[in-house]
């Protein structure tokens, strides 16, 4: 009964193009960044459950929001333009070196170290900029031949930032550390202002991409994935189309990238960019849903926590099976809850499970938890009758 | 270097050139296109001319490595040949091929290792346990088939790409919990070395016998595969679903007993596949990887070609290796790691479909 | 079947561009003897030659199509009906002949070239954009006339907000034109066949085009869609003064609607001329029920 629709007269399209026109969904949403933007840190602060450690801001929260970030950058080029891009790790990796870069000045151009804010966008322009050009081969490519070129991207930079020392500033050991996150007098240190950082950054960017793809280049998008030669034969440029949705999504990923290093990493490798992060915020767009923000985020967090739950419930599973084979006297048993406790073993059931559970999810629904909500939101909006 | 060093690429840029415009003749080309087709021709040109200057700098050091490449290449196709199979009769882009292989080479050789444990003579243990894991990969069609791709039917190709990434975690997790995670090493093949052609180089070019198996195996492969789907019952079927699989169903081909039967083949192949690999490598988790080598050979050659699978191996094979020692001393080493991706993309820059894939048609 | 007579009583708003042409339209469609004004050569095709591979699909046609009217175009199945369509829109370049649109003559069309300039189509098989809602499809159809960059579209403040209430306002008297309202916010997909043509004639609409292309726009229809889209296509011809050329297989309708009709066979023009010329001619007749030789 709480969710309805009746009574809310929309009297102008504005009101009627409105991101939420039901009243409902705005205040739900005002809510949970509230929550986010002061209730989380409050409670952190506080060390109030479930804040009692810095654990789940630190370990959680923080990479879940930088995740959702590059996620909503992959979900626009993937979802929203139909481009599938296996290289999203590749371009992570451009914004978090150029970035370092720029923070580090560039002494062969006589740039001075520039500061933190300014870095990581145009660590993210950078991003945009080589997005355009492995962007260009899909002018021609279509699909998963497309796909696997793209791959030419995340491989050809993994070497690029691996070899070729100017990006690192020569460092011997290869890992780079991040610049002091200085942003204009307000120095981020702490896990709760880290926190408050990315908050801002994935809300910002989250807003930036609702708007561009319910406007009209949005829909030119929509239109190149949904029938691309229709699409052109109405004037809607191809060129123009995919290569705004490579340069779009290149940017916010490189953003994202950027803050994985800098705001979560600390210091890292090109390692934390390589193919299984590009296959990562793959899962998370489509097990989020293609073609929603919000999807993004759900997407985001579940591909996020679903391994470390794993690894925290399955050695907690193991010692009832323990303890229930040591009291039955069966020796198998207890044998087998010992072999599977090895850490190598959960590892392993860590795969199966999360592999099974992908499968099991793009079978139940395969337009992904976004889909799931708006058939939620349907039902709800009847309740209590069926239809 | 002379003036042949600039001749020869010259020459061969023009060449290029003139066949990527015969190539195009007809297509829709955009300016775009052109520029890049100009570029792509002239950077080929510079690459084979300064490979052909090495060349005659060291013929026998040259063809060693080309040699060398092609065989090496060969063994990528047969990671390839799975995906091809596969693709081309359910339109499924199987990223758990690399898995697929891991899975076969686990269940052989710890099958191998249990029955030779056992004082089962090698002889007869070799039979058996290419039985035993040929019956793994049948259990893995099953599986896959019933589970995964028959409840995933009419869904667009990029969710069953993800569902078979899903697979892939599946079976590497089920795989190294069953049969254990070390490396295993394998011996079915000889792996000496054996010298070639000593009285046309000084010296002969070195090359090692398991790679030569490696290319029989793979030859015998491609006819077998060949003949089964031209002149089998089966095969007319396969090719059948291959084309449009609901109008196979409707003339009465059974469509999740043919996918179980192309999952079973895939499987076989892997099987061979994980033989030499296994040889090569050692059994281990690793081998996974090598789904990520098959991938360029496959667009090289075509997703639905399997000539094209073998020609894209040789072609990756003999570029990543001609690359890594002669364009590595110039920018750096491990440019194996992205070269036959590049060279990939540059292919697809010139056909879309790949070199021996279908044509796309465009209608409306 | 007879479609001129019942002209729908259009109760459109006096509105900029669209709405007033279609407000006035109503007056004038009343009055019988005021027929609508053919005008000068809008488009010509000139001795077009295609062929793909060794297939020839079009030879040596020449026809023309003159502002302000419904031109027909017509044969059997595999005449090079869509391949000419393609042709005028740029999907396909021909090897010869030349299209002259405006007065602009060119070897072959770009189809941006030709949607800026004023050609807009429909597709025999419905091409929607699945995934996008009849507002958003015909929003989409009015992409060339928004002018709003990147930023101002990601800031959505100020310019582009009202942009795209502007567009939004001329689509929404499209949607009442076409009677579409109660699907305005459904995805295409779900959409049954003949509302997903209706909606496929809104999006070309939302050009504003000089020359709309309509590729079989009743295929598939009973007859009172068949009525209601041959009520659209009239109105739309009539009070906006577009020029319509249509492939139909439906006589009926091709007779009614038609004010010349161009028959193709095999590739090749075997007759054109107004309807009454077109029914006599006995290479089309020969075409449609065979010859006996």
């Amino acid at each position: 009964m709480l969710y309805r629709e009746t009574g809310q007269f929309k009297s102008t399209y504005a009101s009627d193009m409105a991101i939420f026109p039901l009243r409902q969904d705005r205040n739900a949403l005002l809510f949970v960044f509230a929550l986010a933007l002061i209730g989380v840190p409050l409670l952190a602060h506080f060390h109030i459950w479930p804040f009692g450690s810095e654990y789940l801001l630190r370990a959680i929260l923080l990479p879940f929001l930088i995740l959702a970030l590059a996620a909503i950058g992959v979900n626009i080029l993937i979802g929203y333009c139909g481009q599938i891009s296996l290289g999203s790790g590749a371009f992570m990796a451009i914004g978090a070196y150029m970035a370092y870069k720029f923070s580090n000045g560039i002494g062969e151009i006589g740039l001075p170290p520039l500061p933190v804010l300014v870095s990581i966008l145009l660590g993210g322009l950078c991003s945009a900029l080589v997005g355009i050009l492995f962007g260009i081969p899909s002018l021609r490519i279509k699909g998963l031949y497309l796909a696997v070129a793209t791959l030419a991207a995340q491989f050809f930079f993994d070497w690029v930032f691996l070899r070729i020392g100017w990006f690192t500033n020569y460092v011997p050991s290869g890992s780079v550390s991040a610049p002091e996150l200085n942003f204009f007098g307000w120095v981020v240190d702490d896990p709760i202002e880290r926190y408050v950082l990315c908050l801002l950054f994935a809300a910002v960017f989250a807003l930036v991409a609702k708007n561009l793809v319910r406007g009209s280049i949005g829909r030119q998008w929509m239109a190149i994935r949904d029938m691309d030669i229709a699409a052109e034969l109405m004037g809607i440029r191809p060129f123009f189309a995919k290569l705004s949705a490579f340069a779009v999504s290149s940017f916010i990923v490189g953003v994202a990238g950027a803050l994985w290093a800098f705001v979560y990493l600390g210091s890292w490798e090109p390692l934390a960019f390589d193919i299984n992060r590009s296959l990562q915020l793959l899962f998370m767009v489509i097990i989020g849903g293609l073609g929603s923000i919000l999807g993004s985020f759900l997407g985001a967090g579940f591909i996020l926590i679903l391994p470390i739950l794993l690894n925290q419930l399955l050695p907690v599973l193991v010692i009832p099976l323990l303890s229930l084979g040591n009291s039955l006297g069966a020796h198998w048993l207890t044998e087998f809850a010992h072999h599977i406790s090895s850490t190598e073993t959960i590892s392993h059931l860590e795969f199966i499970i999360f592999g099974s559970l992908i499968c099991f999810l793009l079978i139940k629904e395969p337009h992904g938890f976004a889909r799931l909500i708006s058939l939620g939101k349907e039902k709800l909006r009847l309740w209590p009758f069926p239809y | 270097m002379s003036a042949i060093t600039f001749a020869i690429p010259g020459g061969i840029g023009a060449l290029l050139a003139g066949l990527m415009f015969v190539l195009l003749k007809g297509d829709r080309r955009s300016g775009v296109d052109m520029v890049v087709h100009v570029f792509l021709a002239l950077v080929t040109a510079l690459f084979i001319g300064f490979l052909a200057s090495k060349a005659m700098d060291n013929p026998g050091g040259f063809t060693e490595i080309l040699v060398g490449g092609l065989l090496s290449g060969v063994l990528y196709s047969l990671v390839a040949l799975g995906f091809v199979l596969i693709f081309k009769a359910s339109g499924v882009f199987n990223y758990a091929q690399g898995a697929m292989v891991l899975v076969a080479g686990l269940a052989l050789v710890r099958s191998l290792d249990f029955l030779t444990a056992k004082g089962v003579a090698t002889l007869a243990a070799i039979p058996l346990a290419i039985l035993f894991s040929g019956a793994v990969m049948a259990l893995c069609a099953l599986v896959i088939e019933k589970w995964v791709l028959r409840p995933l039917l009419n869904q667009d190709g990029l969710t069953l790409f993800m569902s078979t990434i899903g697979a892939t975690f599946v079976l590497e997790g089920l795989a190294q919990m069953v049969f254990g995670s070390e490396v295993y090493p394998l011996k079915l093949f000889p792996t000496d070395p054996m010298i070639l052609m000593e009285n046309v180089f000084p010296g002969g070019i070195l090359i090692n016998k398991l790679d030569v198996w490696g290319g029989i195996i793979a030859g015998v492969l491609v006819v077998t595969l060949a003949v089964f789907f031209q002149y089998t019952k089966t095969g007319r079927a396969l090719r059948a679903v291959a084309d449009d699989h609901a109008a196979a169903q409707s003339v009465g081909i059974p469509i999740s007993w043919i996918w179980f039967i192309v999952w079973l083949v895939a499987g076989l192949v892997a099987l061979v596949a994980a033989t030499v690999w296994g040889t090569k490598l050692g059994v281990q988790f690793s081998i996974t990887f090598l789904a990520l080598k098959a991938l360029p050979v496959l667009i090289i050659g075509g997703f639905t070609s399997v000539p094209g699978a073998i020609v894209g191996g040789l072609i990756v094979g003999a570029g990543e290796k001609l690359a890594e020692l002669y364009l590595g001393e110039l920018i750096g080493g491990g440019i194996e790691y992205w070269f036959a991706y590049v060279l990939a993309l540059a292919v697809l820059l010139v056909r879309p479909q790949g070199l021996f894939g279908e044509k796309i048609i465009e209608r409306i | 079947m007879s479609v001129k007579a019942d002209l729908p009583n259009l109760a459109v708003e006096s509105m900029p561009s669209l709405g007033a042409a279609m407000a006035a339209a109503e007056n004038r469609s009343h009055d019988e003897s005021e027929r609508r004004r053919i005008g000068e050569v809008l488009l010509s095709v000139e001795n077009v030659s295609l062929s793909f591979g060794g297939v020839r699909a079009i030879t040596d046609v020449s026809f023309d199509i003159r502002k302000g009217e419904i031109r027909a175009i017509i044969g059997p199945n595999g005449a090079g009906k869509t391949s000419m369509l393609n042709v005028i829109n740029g999907f396909y370049f021909p090897q010869q002949g030349s299209i002259t649109f405006k007065g602009e003559k060119r070897q072959e069309m770009r189809p941006y070239h030709a949607a800026t300039s004023g050609i807009s189509r429909t597709f025999q098989n419905v091409a929607l954009f699945r995934g996008m809602t009849t507002l958003d499809n015909m929003m989409a159809g009015r992409t060339l006339k928004m002018r709003r960059g990147l930023i101002w579209q990601a800031l959505r403040v100020g310019p582009a907000e009202r942009e795209e209430i502007e567009h939004r306002e001329i689509v929404e008297k499209l949607i009442d034109f076409l009677e579409i309202e109660h699907i305005r916010k459904v995805p295409v997909g779900k959409l049954p066949y003949g509302l997903q043509k209706r909606v496929e004639l809104g999006r070309a609409l939302a050009m504003e085009p000089e020359l709309l292309l309509l590729d079989e726009p009743m295929a598939g229809m009973n007859l009172e869609e068949k009525e209601d889209m041959s009520r659209f296509i009239l109105t739309v011809n009539q009070s906006l003064g577009t020029t319509i050329a249509l492939i139909e297989h439906d006589m009926g309708v091709v007779m009614d609607l038609s004010d010349r009709v161009v028959v193709l066979e095999y590739g090749r023009k075997i007759a054109d001329g107004t309807p009454d010329e077109v029914k006599s001619n006995p290479k089309v007749i020969d075409a449609y029920l065979g010859v006996s030789h």
